[in-house]
């Protein structure tokens, strides 16, 4: 009996997992194969991967990726700095105040991407600014700022209580203070945010797709939307995505491991 | 060590509110170089904001706080030559113990040997010499506190400020580091500020108490002298046991209480007046015959408590004495007692009746405290009165909507045969009460008004 339970649970866990995985997996298999059509095997092969790097398949690609990546660095970087202020900041709230801060930064991560998206254009349009990449940026710290405020905020709740003060009474400056006692103490939470914004912007389609204007801009989300609508998938993406892909299951294991360290501490 | 005349820190008509509560009311207290000062008082009497004010934490919303006679209101807490201990000690967990003591060194620039030697003459003091490369989280709480004993005494500062710094600690690891800080103290010469509200770490430690309540200085005093001589019932409760008494005050040297009249040695409290009267529970002698006693009672319990047994004493005028004697007594034994005059301490009451003010809303009717009590009077509809009402002109029920207006339990004070509490009101405002029923602290209480003691006068026009 126990024996029968023990397989039924391992197998239903497999299952789960085959199902979550089998996408990306066959994607990663079929990477490996010059087949233009997504499913034939026509033998084992690289050749997608040099084309891939030799950027013989075209530069819109590659510079899709270096879009995607300079983005996700920018707006992690101007999202961990405002989030990590504003969590300080709302760390530092009284009672209701602060309930009512916590609940409007949670209300634009569980809106829907394509309201955000289509919210974000409107006003663009309203203040007249030129559609592009500065919007693209501007609007991925908007949506990842919350997330990083997230993420700091337990650091600080962590904090014995009389930190600060305890580093102004011994002599720091409030500015000392934050940079000798306070930032060090929430780092790992700050690093954390910004590992979650960069993939989180990486990650973005919708809120792209309707910042980025029409001067040209693609994303590697948009880029791939685009060319999926121009008939077929070009095969190169199949190499491309399986690279995103181990990059991506890198930064997670990295942020796992942090916070496991952290929970041993 | 022997504190000097000069004064270090000054308060003065300081007071402090938040959201419109009063925290602080008018402290005024001075500081003499060198001495060890204890801001003793129950949770939420304002002794931790008191030293907050002084850290420069918090700025005072009126009067001043004096460093050495100068103004200290505009220096922030990182200019001023003091150090806080905290309660839960607020170190630094990103550093090990010789950075975390190191670190106001090291923000003033001092020469690295120079940090290297005073940091290893604290670590020394508070006998944590082989723990400068540990990681603080890895230390026990006692062992936190001394580092940050030391991190604070490394700074040399004039005044050490310690707020609650053992109440995180053990019994027995508190008491050992009460004589340690005892011992610092004389050594150093510093002047210590301690906030606790433990009233024997107050009376082990402190050259002088300040005894503390509801944002106010209730007494200040050297510890035999806040012990001996109470100033009144909150300060003679707070520290240690004590048999508080209703009294009248009969004339200069002779007062009267449990149904007897005492020899004592107060003055100046006039005739017949009304006071509270204090007996230490070991100041009452206790005898198995009736020779030279004054009053004789029946044991009701004893038990036994390792220096001594507290024997509670039913007397025969029907009040509850609670007295300590070296002699174990059967219960149910006949006893007879003896108050020395000296022993007796007596105390001015601070009100002997509620003194509230009303509006009448018709003949049987007045507004008083938000609720409509019905008091029959013969005053003109809308007409603003003087309340007053006895403390046995109260009662108080569970169900909250039995009564005109409700209240929560704040403070209890047993008085030998009844109870006398106060009760806080929604809106804040205090009721004393007198009753026979047993209630608990934060209890919830409905009030009425009854029998006929109750008191109606016009309102006299008061000019504010």
């Amino acid at each position: 009996m126990s024996t029968a339970k023990k397989i039924l649970a391992k197998g239903y866990l497999w299952l789960l997992l085959f199902f979550m995985y089998a996408p990306i997996v066959i994607i990663a298999i079929f990477s490996f194969t010059e087949a233009k059509v997504l499913g034939n095997w026509t033998g084992f092969s690289m050749k997608l991967y040099q084309n891939l790097f030799s950027g013989s398949v075209g530069g819109s690609l590659l510079k899709a990726v270096e879009n995607t990546l300079s983005i996700g660095l920018l707006s992690a970087f101007f999202s961990t700095l405002l989030g990590s202020v504003a969590a300080v900041g709302i760390y530092n709230l009284k009672g209701r105040s602060r309930q009512a801060v916590t609940f409007l930064n949670n209300i634009p991560m569980l809106n829907p991407d394509i309201i955000t998206g289509i919210a974000l254009f409107l006003l663009f349009v309203a203040v007249g600014i030129t559609q592009g990449y500065v919007t693209v940026v501007l609007a991925h710290v908007s949506f990842c700022t919350p997330y990083v405020v997230l993420s700091v905020m337990p650091k600080l709740r962590q904090m014995a209580p009389n930190t600060y003060e305890a580093a102004l009474d011994l002599g720091a400056t409030p500015g000392q203070a934050l940079r000798k006692v306070i930032f060090p103490q929430i780092r790992p939470g700050v690093v954390s945010g910004f590992i979650l914004a960069f993939t989180l912007s990486i990650d973005d389609f919708a809120v792209t797709l309707f910042t980025k204007g029409n001067q040209g801009l693609e994303t590697l989300s948009t880029y791939i939307y685009a060319d999926a609508r121009k008939g077929g998938l070009t095969p190169e993406l199949r190499p491309l995505m399986t690279v995103v892909f181990l990059v991506v299951l890198v930064l997670l294991l990295i942020i796992n491991r942090r916070s496991a360290n952290n929970n041993k501490k | 060590m022997v504190a000097s005349e000069k004064h270090i820190l000054d308060l003065q008509n300081v007071s402090k509110r938040y959201d419109g509560k009063t925290i602080l009311d008018n402290i005024n207290l001075y500081i003499r170089e060198g001495e060890f000062v204890t801001l003793l008082g129950p949770s939420g009497c304002g002794n931790t904001t008191t030293l907050r004010l002084i850290a420069g934490f918090i700025q005072p919303d009126d009067g001043k706080i004096l460093l050495e006679g100068e103004d200290i209101a505009g220096i922030p807490p990182y200019q001023r030559p003091l150090n806080t201990v905290f309660q839960r000690y607020a170190l630094f967990p990103h550093l090990d113990v010789y950075d975390n003591i190191a670190f106001g060194l090291k923000l003033q620039k001092t020469p690295t040997d120079e940090i290297d030697r005073r940091v290893r003459k604290v670590l020394k003091m508070v006998a944590m010499t082989d723990y400068e490369d540990r990681d603080v989280d890895s230390l026990s709480g006692g062992q936190q506190q001394r580092v940050a004993i030391a991190r604070a005494l490394v700074n040399e500062p004039k005044v050490l400020l310690l707020d609650e710094p053992l109440s995180a600690l053990d019994r027995k690891m508190r008491e050992d580091m009460q004589i340690e800080l005892k011992e610092m103290h004389q050594k150093l010469g510093i002047t210590f500020i301690y906030v606790t509200h433990d009233q024997e770490e107050a009376l082990t430690l402190s050259d002088t108490i300040v005894v503390m309540n509801e944002g106010r200085i209730q007494q200040i005093g050297t510890p035999t002298e806040i012990y001996n001589e109470p100033v009144n019932c909150f300060v003679a409760d707070f520290i240690g046991e004590s048999n508080i008494l209703d009294g009248t005050f009969i004339k200069n040297g002779l007062v009267e209480f449990i149904g007897h009249e005492f020899e004592c040695v107060d003055k100046g409290f006039g005739r017949r007046a009304p006071v509270d009267v204090v007996v230490r529970p070991e100041d009452v002698y206790i005898r198995r015959s009736q020779s030279g006693t004054q009053f004789s009672g029946t044991v009701r319990t004893c038990t036994f408590k390792g220096v001594h047994n507290e024997i509670f004493v039913d007397t025969d005028e029907g009040y509850e004495m609670m007295i300590q004697d070296y002699n174990a007594f059967e219960p149910g034994e006949r006893v007879h007692m003896l108050i020395k005059p000296e022993d007796i301490q007596v105390m001015r009451k601070e009100c002997t009746s509620n003194v509230l003010s009303g509006t009448v809303r018709d003949a049987e009717t007045v507004r008083i405290l938000g609720g409509d009590f019905p008091v029959a009077n013969s005053f003109e509809v809308g007409s603003e009165v003087k309340v007053e009402v006895p403390f046995d002109g109260i009662e108080l029920m569970d169900n909250l909507d039995d009564g005109v207006i409700s209240g929560e339990v704040h403070s209890i004070l047993y008085k030998g045969n009844h109870y006398h509490l106060t009760v806080r009101t929604e809106d804040g405002d205090s009721l004393y009460v007198d009753t026979n029923d047993i209630w608990d602290k934060g209890d919830l209480v409905g009030v009425k008004f009854i029998g006929q003691g109750i008191k109606l006068s016009k309102a006299e026009d008061e000019t504010d």
